[in-house]
């Protein structure tokens, strides 16, 4: 599809730098509506997904899988760059996507095993009882979820698992303080 | 108050989790979009972004072959035949105020961490079709302009030094560009 040409760049040249403006693209995809305006967007949207949601549980139940079969590689082959990264990517996605399908507590278990794989000086040398009660725990939280009385425990159990891994991870990483550092520094996702 | 035309604005979703570009797309047509088109990789993004020319592009950041950051250093190069200056919202599970630091220095517009909300992605939208900013181009960096705020609260030193020399003007790159698809 065609699209409009946008306007000259307009550059100022400094000593060290350009500043280079363009005319909007854009501007025109915007319309000025009265405040009474009923439609919302965002809730359009909200609707939309809500109308997901019956896919949820059986995405969380793939990634959760995807997530155990990465960890029987590594069992099975060991610590290498391709069952370490195939590891980490599949706990990530757990990590961004588990809170929006309504598993948040997975989301957190998934985020402290993330931190494990990125930080461990030595991924030999954690212990495996760590790694393994992380997957456990997330397949435990991802299956019984429609028991009304497994929030709470699932938070409780990603709670524990997280001040686990912190602690090993402090310590493992008490001479490499930029480790340290990104270990200790605070999420920009505001806590459940 | 002001709305998006999102049913004129071209989308191009790089994340390799088919799950989240499922919810991606149900959000984008939902807000109206109807163009918006999927990558599972940074090498497709790529591709495709040179094809289809797209007015925004939302990417992860973790992802095979090259990934989010790297599509984005790949997209802003001032001499290349694509469009360098297109919006990039960087959508991503990495949640550490370090990252978004990465991010902002390789280009990327806009930055959203994971989990994602209908709302989040509807601000991060509007914030670049609405008030995009300025490119800057540095020996070691091309991208929107790092500084969002015009505060005189700042009291470090002045990194950017040189007074104003010229304005000039010249033919649109994007303009140039666009031509050659």
């Amino acid at each position: 599809m065609a699209k409009e040409k946008p306007g000259a760049l307009e550059v100022k040249t400094f000593a060290d730098h350009h500043v280079i403006t363009q005319p909007n693209p854009l501007r025109k995809m915007l319309r000025r509506v009265p405040e009474s305006d009923l439609d919302d967007p965002v809730a359009r949207a909200e609707k939309a997904l809500a109308g997901l949601s019956g896919e949820f549980k059986n995405w969380m139940a793939i990634e959760a899988d995807r997530l155990s079969a990465a960890h029987a590689a590594i069992l099975m082959d060991g610590f290498n760059d391709a069952t370490r990264e195939e590891l980490f990517r599949a706990a990530h996605d757990i990590k961004g996507d588990a809170a929006t399908f309504g598993y948040p507590s997975a989301g957190a278990a998934a985020e402290s095993l993330c931190r494990i794989v990125e930080h461990a000086p030595e991924l030999d040398k954690v212990p495996s009882d760590l790694i393994a009660h992380h997957i456990n725990a997330i397949q435990a939280i991802v299956r019984e979820r429609t028991k009304l009385d497994t929030a709470a425990m699932a938070g409780e159990l990603s709670r524990q698992l997280r001040g686990v891994a912190d602690v090993f991870l402090t310590h493992a990483n008490r001479d490499r303080p930029e480790h340290l550092e990104a270990i200790l520094a605070p999420s920009i996702v505001p806590a459940e | 108050m002001y709305r998006i035309d999102f049913n004129k604005l071209r989308f191009l979703i790089c994340d390799d989790n088919p799950h989240m570009r499922r919810v991606l797309r149900t959000l984008l047509h939902s807000f109206g979009a109807r163009e918006a088109y999927e990558a599972e990789d940074g090498a497709t993004a790529l591709e495709m972004y040179t094809h289809y020319v797209p007015d925004i592009v939302i990417t992860d950041w973790s992802m095979p072959i090259f990934d989010g950051l790297e599509l984005a250093q790949m997209i802003r190069q001032p001499e290349s035949k694509g469009n360098p200056y297109a919006p990039i919202i960087m959508l991503t599970g990495h949640s550490e105020k370090r990252r978004v630091t990465v991010a902002r220095d390789a280009g990327v517009t806009e930055f959203l961490a994971k989990p994602i909300s209908a709302k989040g992605l509807y601000q991060r939208i509007m914030n670049v079709v609405a008030s995009p900013r300025p490119f800057i181009k540095t020996k070691t960096y091309f991208g929107p302009d790092r500084r969002r705020n015009t505060t005189n609260t700042y009291i470090g030193p002045e990194r950017r030094v040189g007074g104003e020399m010229e304005v000039m003007q010249q033919p649109s790159l994007l303009d140039k560009a666009r031509s050659a698809i």
